[in-house]
């Protein structure tokens, strides 16, 4: 699809949008619908759209495929390590209300951190299904989308 | 009232698009329709007041696993053989199992209904004393990541495992060789 130049176009404005729109969805999640999870699959979309549109050797330019597989695995020590710091700050495991002095706060920051964890995981795991499901079949260096 | 019928528009749609899928031969089609059924679905659950999910519904139904699909229609082949021959033994199975749950449904707790037993455990102290505690008026994301952090520190596990495993099996294969893919 690369040789068509509205949808080439049309990407290109559409894609920042799209990131952004996650990264609302990640910080806003306390506030409005959203959360982690979405804004992980929104993020993957975008990058998805990217490669559709532009071939997938130029979504593996963008978003190479070793920081896609640490990312997999990144979200859940985040998450995890969350856990630890209650428990290094005296509390349970996960318990959050020991991580800052006044324990609303402490709830904030835990759950912003265990939010941006499942964002990073999850929108790994889909980039890195994505990659495989799209690069099998077909020559490693191919450069068109699906 | 408009509500109500609005939800019951969407869901004959939703019926009628699930048994188009079902009869379509096309599989190019049924991928387009399975991102049809799931942007209804989302608009079901926006109908339902639950943002959250129907954010989740419309990215990962209709988004990603759509082009997961055609993806696999590419290595596939796009069109469904037809079946050697048409046994109705499944069909009357499928028809039987399908009445059996509908039956199970007369004893649930009717659909939305406060006094529902898990309506009156838990749910009313977040609903409470969330806002007090954990200081996040989402209450959705105070019981996903706080209340209910261990589930969703497992929830984030399996989708790692599923991420893993889908690493394990199709990872790049050896050219030539005859190694397996």
């Amino acid at each position: 699809m690369k040789s068509d130049i509205i949808l080439r176009v049309v990407a290109k404005i559409l894609i920042p949008f799209a990131l952004m729109f996650a990264l609302y969805v990640q910080f806003h999640g306390d506030f409005g619908p959203g959360g982690g999870f979405q804004a992980g699959v929104i993020v993957a979309a975008a990058v998805v759209f990217y490669g559709v549109i532009f071939g997938l050797a130029a979504a593996r330019r963008a978003v190479p495929e070793p920081l896609v597989e640490s990312m997999v695995a990144a979200g859940v020590l985040v998450y995890a390590g969350v856990g630890v710091a209650g428990l290094l700050l005296g509390g349970n495991y996960l318990d959050y209300f020991v991580l800052d002095h006044d324990p609303v706060h402490g709830q904030h920051r835990g759950i912003f951190w265990v939010e941006v964890g499942v964002a990073i995981t999850v929108s790994g795991v889909m980039l890195k299904i994505f990659y495989l499901f799209a690069g099998r079949g077909r020559g490693f260096e191919e450069d068109d989308g699906p | 009232m408009t509500e109500t019928l609005a939800i019951a528009a969407l869901l004959a749609m939703l019926a009628v698009v699930a048994v188009a899928i079902a009869r379509m031969r096309n599989l190019f089609g049924v991928v387009v329709l399975s991102g049809a059924y799931s942007f209804l679905m989302a608009t079901v659950l926006t109908a339902f007041d639950a943002a959250d999910v129907a954010m989740t519904e419309a990215a990962v139904g209709a988004g990603i696993s759509t082009v997961l699909l055609l993806g696999a229609l590419h290595l596939a082949g796009s069109l469904e053989a037809k079946p050697a021959s048409r046994p109705w033994a499944p069909l009357v199975l499928a028809g039987f199992t399908g009445m059996l749950v509908v039956y199970g449904t007369y004893g649930l707790p009717a659909f939305s209904d406060p006094q529902s037993p898990i309506h009156r455990h838990v749910a009313p102290r977040y609903l409470e004393e969330g806002l007090k505690e954990t200081g996040v008026p989402n209450i959705v994301t105070a019981v996903l990541a706080s209340y209910r952090g261990y589930d969703t520190l497992g929830e984030t596990t399996v989708v790692f495992t599923a991420g893993i495993g889908v690493i394990a099996l199709l990872r790049r294969r050896r050219k030539g060789g005859g190694a397996k893919p």
